[in-house]
């Protein structure tokens, strides 16, 4: 029987836990949190100028196949991402793995004949009723999830009692992990979505607004990005992220389609999430956000061609852009100088 | 808009036959930027993003050096031949990079044949944008499409030929935007041919024969060029002394691709990744050694 694994997107394993346990019963293997053994691990085992997302799971791939996992589940997306899998295969079984490498989505599109055919390979007893079943639940909890996230996003820069929603949210993940069925995923959110709003908030009137854009992968992995987020609401800073699982799977066609009929800047896709990021430039400058950051991980083809069309559009809207490239050994000490930079020049504008 | 400027770079080293014919069939003035120098090198550094690979400074170089040479800008978009060819996704994105930093008219068309967008609509639009008519446009196009076959079936006939040699024969993988221009691929060609080694190019292939053999070994491949490149290594594997893996850094597609096939083929490989800072010297060395090897095994 075939072990399966995944590799991380910060705290996305939870769904994706959930949907693998039902689909495959009992041999799904979580992998560890990423740290720093994970990276040396990945890095160790790459090509030199790939991407830094390929070095992070293959980090991941290499733990969880020391904890006894042999298939693993690579996600895609439309660049290179899509093409990940293959080379991470060939290089497992360079080390002497015996390990199968299942590539979900590849140019951006999500085939569900061929993942279909894919799960029937790890298991002949694999039922497409199931998937659909479990599949949608697992939607609805990315969404419930999303949505948390982005109210706290905005508020828990200003909570009085410093813990309180981020120990709200944890259980609601614990309980999430058990979920019985759609009404009681709902009732869930439901109770911890009003616990957690009625925690009390302090709000200025008037709050710095930052808008984090960029690559998915660096933005959704907090390891990735060296806790920006954490650091920003330190700073008592209020964030808008457009990119998170609900966004990439869902919205983000249909909301693409609208922007490009009402923009003059780019005439077509630029590739993965690039255009996506010239109109929340757009839509941030617009909402009188005091500044914007782009992280990209090294190498991003797509966003390092959009940065000039970005920074152009936040010049002309006087809004100050900081660009922060995350790779495998970027030093915190150095990120977090220009954050603090930042932060102060934001601060004397807003004065 | 009078004169069109056609930068030297990327799409340039795809398309030259059919535009060059098709703007001289249909009397339209054009101009093309001069191979890399310096001078074009220095404003690609410029104009572009640090982090950029080396073939779009070199793009953009050209096209700043053209701005006050032409009233308008050749740049096309390519997204994908149908659904397993997919593009880098700087050919993209290059028309909208080049929109946003010139100020300047710039004819453009879109390759999309998903969303069914082809060349032909394309030059038509051209055309007409120049105030041709139906008739004299499907002409030139039918005129520069011949032109660029005849063209084509020569140098892959001159490529093939090149493998009844008996000298030493090294088969470059790159793309051709890497192979011939001057600041990149040019000086690596010039030493191999000083040292009596015969070149094939795998870009001068059956694009239909080789693409399909590139699935032994890469299945989920999607990269039309590359997989043109490392289709024509499978080609010829058998019959060349060597594998040079040219490519520009950091190419996304190149990094995996290649990375993929080092680990599979059985013959000798040497891997240059070409930098705005690498100078010759360097390599000089690498490629005199790599040569020197194959030269005794040869024997």
């Amino acid at each position: 029987m075939s072990k399966i694994s995944y590799p991380i997107i910060g705290d996305y394993n939870i769904p994706a836990e959930y949907l693998l346990k039902h689909l495959f019963k009992n041999q799904v293997i979580i992998p560890p949190p990423i740290t720093n053994k994970t990276i040396e691990l990945g890095v160790q085992n790459s090509p030199d100028f790939v991407c830094t997302p390929f070095k992070y799971t293959l980090g991941t791939m290499l733990e969880a196949i020391s904890k006894g996992a042999d298939t693993l589940i690579q996600l895609g997306g439309g660049c290179r991402y899509g093409y990940y899998a293959e080379l991470q295969e060939k290089i497992l079984k360079d080390l002497g793995y015996k390990v199968k490498v299942i590539n979900l989505i590849t140019k951006g599109k999500p085939e569900i004949k061929r993942i279909i055919n894919l799960f029937k390979e790890i298991d002949p007893k694999f039922k497409i009723r199931k998937l659909f079943y479990y599949g949608f639940i697992t939607m609805k909890m990315l969404k419930y999830m999303d949505k948390v996230d982005d109210y706290l996003r905005c508020n828990k820069a200003f909570e009085v009692e410093k813990g309180n929603l981020d120990s709200w949210r944890a259980e609601m993940l614990l309980k999430f992990k058990t979920t019985k069925g759609l009404i009681h995923l709902y009732k869930t959110y439901k109770y911890y979505f009003n616990k957690i709003k009625k925690v009390r908030i302090n709000k200025p009137d008037k709050v710095i607004k930052i808008g984090i854009i960029g690559e998915l992968y660096t933005l959704m992995e907090p390891f990735a990005n060296n806790y920006l987020e954490k650091d920003l609401i330190a700073n008592k800073i209020e964030i808008k992220r457009f990119t998170t699982a609900t966004y990439l799977l869902m919205k983000k066609n249909k909301i693409m389609k609208k922007a490009f009929k009402q923009n003059k800047e780019i005439k077509y896709q630029l590739g993965a999430d690039a255009a996506d990021n010239v109109m929340n430039t757009k839509w941030l400058c617009q909402h009188n956000f005091d500044g914007i950051i782009h992280l990209k991980s090294a190498f991003c083809t797509p966003e390092i061609g959009v940065m000039p069309i970005i920074s152009k559009i936040a010049e002309k809207e006087d809004v100050p852009v900081l660009f922060l490239t995350f790779d495998a050994n970027t030093s915190e000490i150095g990120v977090k100088t220009r954050l603090e930079a930042f932060y102060d020049m934001l601060e004397m504008r807003k004065k | 808009m009078n004169k069109v400027g056609i930068p030297r770079g990327i799409f340039y080293y795809y398309y030259k036959d059919i535009w060059t014919n098709f703007f001289d069939a249909l009397d339209i003035p054009y101009i093309i930027s001069p191979k890399t120098n310096k001078k074009i090198m220095k404003l690609g550094l410029k104009g572009a993003n640090d982090e950029m690979c080396l073939s779009m400074k070199v793009y953009l170089g050209h096209a700043l050096y053209l701005k006050d040479k032409c009233d308008c800008l050749l740049v096309p978009r390519i997204a994908n031949f149908k659904c397993h060819n997919q593009m880098c996704t700087n050919f993209l994105a290059l028309y909208d990079i080049v929109n946003n930093e010139l100020a300047m008219p710039i004819l453009n068309y879109n390759i999309d044949l998903e969303k069914h967008k082809s060349l032909k609509e394309g030059l038509f639009n051209i055309g007409i944008k120049f105030n041709k008519s139906k008739k004299e446009i499907k002409k030139a196009y039918k005129y520069a499409l011949k032109e660029y076959s005849a063209i084509k079936k020569e140098e892959i006939e001159n490529n093939l030929k090149k493998l009844s040699t008996n000298k030493l024969k090294i088969l470059i993988v790159s793309h051709p935007y890497n192979t011939y221009d001057e600041m990149i691929g040019a000086d690596i060609i010039k030493y191999l041919e000083d040292n009596d080694v015969t070149i094939i190019y795998s870009d001068k292939f059956n694009s239909k024969i080789v693409s399909k053999l590139s699935y032994k070994y890469s299945k989920d491949l999607y990269f039309k060029y590359n997989k043109d490149n490392i289709g024509a290594l499978k080609y010829v594997e058998d019959k060349i002394d060597g594998v040079i893996f040219l490519s520009s850094f950091p190419c996304g597609p190149d990094s995996i691709t290649n990375e993929l096939v080092m680990r599979q083929i059985n013959i000798p490989y040497l891997n240059l990744i070409i930098d705005d800072t690498s100078g010759f010297n360097g390599l000089e060395t690498r490629l005199e050694s790599f040569i020197d090897m194959l030269g005794d095994k040869h024997e």
